[in-house]
């Protein structure tokens, strides 16, 4: 018997709703998009599309009981500084930063903004399975537990196959950054493309 | 008629069938793009070369008044360049100055002089007029020490603490002068960094160990005398990506300083790559910003520099020239009279042939440590992202040193002297461990770390257990003497020794001089004391007697004298 996977494309809306505020529920995680995710582009790095990923990080908190709130930062496009901000605006101090590219980090508010819990530096490695780990682990860390680091993929061959084409997707993103300005809630939706 | 409908797409040849199947073509090359400073060395947006100086300042560089400098312009202008000598310097041609670079009849200290009066923009032009070979020769000159080394990376992909131990004695006992390691998780590393620093001691004595970390934990690391320097210094060439990093010239100068104060080696990073990577290269092509990090690093007053692009080496390596370029970073760091940490230390080709030609323009002119990073452990291991050497290379590189009587540093280690070394590593970790109340390391973990190649061959360890113990050593503010105390308690009585004579040298400060190794006899070996001499044919750092009889010793040579057996 074979397997076939019909799977349609999923879309993500995500609508702003304002300046984005510090969270006062202690179970909730903050994910932190950059500024172009989900919007000039919508894949990563080896085309996961962005509702993907979004949608295995949300799920990946969710199933823990843990609260979601999603925001966009604008200020800037470093991955340490969006995760940070993330964090300090989550109830329970815990953030994700993602980038358009892929790359992720789970970070804490009280930490200094270059250390972080846990930094996925390899965008071309991470797949739908690990932004759920990912997700379970911020959850994790927001409930007070301290759950094992996901498993660090490493492929000494990304470098030289996608260093420089990473060049060029940050350049792109950096051009979407709005110094100073200050990092906005997002309504997200994600529905099956050909749905409806 | 109908015609047989024409196939979807066209065929191809079995030639191109061959050459894609080739690992270069897993390759990522990309077009240049000046504006966005995707560009080697050769972009029409960089800078002409000017200086005027007023009252023993510099008030124009490379065609920007003072009042339009940014804080990387006006640092390297008032602190990099020698005012008295600059626009005596900038008068001469780039050619002329390559020249003087290349000439073995001119010496070392008079190049560093009139280099030392030269802009970013001028020392591009210099080496814009220079091809790689002419490049080559100017390097081993220019190299600041006399005597050339290198540097390995000990990492696990379980960031697992024995395993670190284990590689670090093998790779001392290799011929590493220094020893780096860096984390998967990042709260491991109090566990990893003494690792390191025990494995280290049971190969040969005097290896230098450091932890690439966030830069606080870094410093207290070094100051508690866990590691004994430091590398993972960071700067970079435009202003925003340095406002990035929450950091200017001034705060790295001040970090710097924090090292120094305490006698504690350290150098920078920087490379070819990092701008354009983070997206803020202000147009300028990757060498001229790099150009700019050197120049910081001497107005810090560092004494080396890590380049050659690094952790960006696939970016350089994407656009035409790049490794033109990488090698000319180096060259101009030695040039700064900084010691230079070459490069040649992250994956930077799936193409064998294509790695090798990456690595001889510093293996071949020798540079103060060739690699910044040759991977002590099989490249999966590697948490630096895989280095363009690993330890799968080892027979490669030996062979190699053989073949053209170049020294690489490294020599080959029979087997039992391997596995004595790698035990007795694993054995004292152990030990320390024990005395320093952290997690307990069996015997089989022992026994497995001796005869393994990469952490695959590993016990797993109890990861939460291993954490809580690595804050503990944080809390407790355990020290390098409190590891010197438990070596000595376990009867590690010469490993203690030498722990301890590694730390007495922050005292005399000798290890912040350019270029400072410590010898297996636990004497600094530096620009001061072994000065590169090169003059030319006959002179210089040129392996010969002891050292030569050892680099021909590999792996299998057929015995001369009984052509039925090898010798060795």
């Amino acid at each position: 018997m074979t397997k076939t996977e019909t799977r349609s494309e999923r879309v993500l809306d995500a609508v702003e709703r304002g300046e984005a505020t510090v969270g006062t529920r202690p179970d909730e995680v903050v994910i932190g998009l950059s500024p172009a995710f989900g919007d000039f582009f919508t894949r990563t790095i080896v085309d996961i599309p962005h509702a993907e990923v979004l949608r295995e990080l949300l799920a990946g908190i969710e199933e823990q009981g843990v609260g979601a709130r999603v925001i966009r930062y604008r200020g800037g496009a470093d991955l340490a500084v969006i995760a940070h901000a993330a964090a300090r605006l989550s109830g329970s101090g815990i953030g994700v930063g993602v980038l358009s590219r892929g790359t992720t980090m789970i970070h804490q508010k009280d930490l200094v903004r270059l250390s972080n819990l846990e930094l996925f530096p390899q965008a071309p490695l991470l797949d739908p399975e690990t932004f759920r780990k990912v997700g379970r682990n911020a959850a994790r860390y927001a409930k007070g537990e301290s759950p094992e680091p996901v498993p660090a993929r490493n492929d000494y061959m990304a470098r030289p196959r996608w260093q420089a084409k990473a060049a060029l997707l940050h350049i792109k993103e950096t051009e979407f950054v709005t110094p100073g300005a200050a990092p906005v809630e997002l309504d997200v939706r994600i529905r099956l493309a050909d749905a409806g | 008629m109908t015609a047989e409908p024409l196939p979807v797409s066209t065929p191809t040849s079995k030639r191109t069938e061959a050459l894609e199947a080739r690992p270069v073509n897993l390759d990522g090359f990309v077009e240049e793009w000046p504006e966005v400073g995707m560009v080697a060395m050769d972009s029409p947006y960089d800078p002409t070369p000017s200086v005027r100086v007023a009252d023993g300042v510099i008030v124009e560089m490379d065609g920007k008044p003072r009042a339009e400098f940014d804080f990387l312009d006006q640092f390297i202008a008032d602190h990099a360049i020698d005012v008295d000598t600059t626009e005596q310097a900038m008068t001469l041609e780039p050619v002329e100055v390559a020249r003087m670079l290349v000439d073995p009849a001119v010496s070392r200290s008079e190049v560093v002089e009139v280099a030392g009066g030269l802009t970013p923009a001028a020392l591009l032009e210099v080496v814009k007029t220079m091809n790689v070979v002419e490049m080559m020769q100017a390097l081993q000159k220019m190299r600041a020490r006399r005597t050339p080394a290198n540097q390995a990376h000990s990492t696990s992909a379980r960031d697992n603490p024995v395993q670190v131990a284990a590689e670090a004695a093998e790779a001392s006992l290799r011929g590493f002068r220094e020893l780096e390691t860096t984390l998967g998780v990042v709260r491991y590393a109090p566990l990893v960094a003494i690792a390191l620093q025990v494995g280290s001691l049971a190969g040969t004595p005097g290896v230098l160990t450091q932890c690439a970390l966030e830069e606080a934990t870094e410093l207290e690391l070094g100051m508690r005398g866990i590691t004994a320097y430091a590398e993972t210094i960071s700067v970079y060439g435009t202003e925003p990506v340095f406002c990035d990093g929450d950091d200017t010239p001034w705060s790295k100068a001040f970090l710097a300083s924090a090292y120094a104060s305490r006698g504690i080696k350290m150098r920078f990073t920087s490379g070819t790559g990092s701008e354009v990577q983070m997206g803020n290269a202000e147009g300028k092509s990757m060498l001229y910003l790099e150009i700019r990090c050197i120049l910081v690093a001497k107005g810090a007053g560092v004494q080396g520099l890590q380049n050659g692009s690094i952790s960006c080496i696939g970016v350089p390596g994407a656009v035409p020239a790049g490794i033109r370029a990488v090698l000319a970073e180096n060259l101009i760091a030695s040039t700064a009279d900084l010691e230079c940490a070459s490069g040649n230390d992250q994956s930077f080709s799936h193409s064998d042939m294509r790695r090798t030609a990456r690595l001889l323009p510093q293996l071949l002119p020798g540079t103060d440590f060739v690699c910044s990073g040759y991977s002590a452990v099989p490249n999966y291991d590697n948490m630096f992202a895989g280095s363009n050497v690993d330890s799968t290379d080892y027979d490669d590189w030996n062979t190699i040193q053989r073949d053209l009587q170049v020294d690489g540093a490294l020599r080959h280690v029979p087997e039992p002297e391997l596995l004595a070394a790698r035990s007795r590593a694993a054995k004292a970790l152990q030990a320390v461990f024990a005395q320093l109340g952290l997690p307990t390391i069996t015997d089989k973990e022992v026994e497995a770390v001796t005869y393994a190649h990469g952490s695959q061959d590993l016990p797993m360890r109890d990861v939460l257990e291993d954490l809580k113990a690595a804050q503990s050593v944080m809390d407790r503010g355990i020290t390098g003497l409190d590891v010197i105390k438990a070596l000595e308690a376990s009867g590690y009585n010469d490993m203690a020794r030498t722990l301890l004579a590694v730390l007495r040298h922050r005292v005399s400060g000798d290890l912040l001089h350019t270029s400072a190794i410590l010898t297996p006899e636990l004497e600094t070996l530096s620009a001061v004391n072994d000065a590169n001499d090169y003059a030319g044919p006959g002179t210089g750092y040129r392996p010969a007697g002891e050292r030569w009889e050892e680099m021909k010793r590999l792996r299998h040579v057929v015995s001369a004298s009984n052509p039925e057996t090898e010798v060795g």
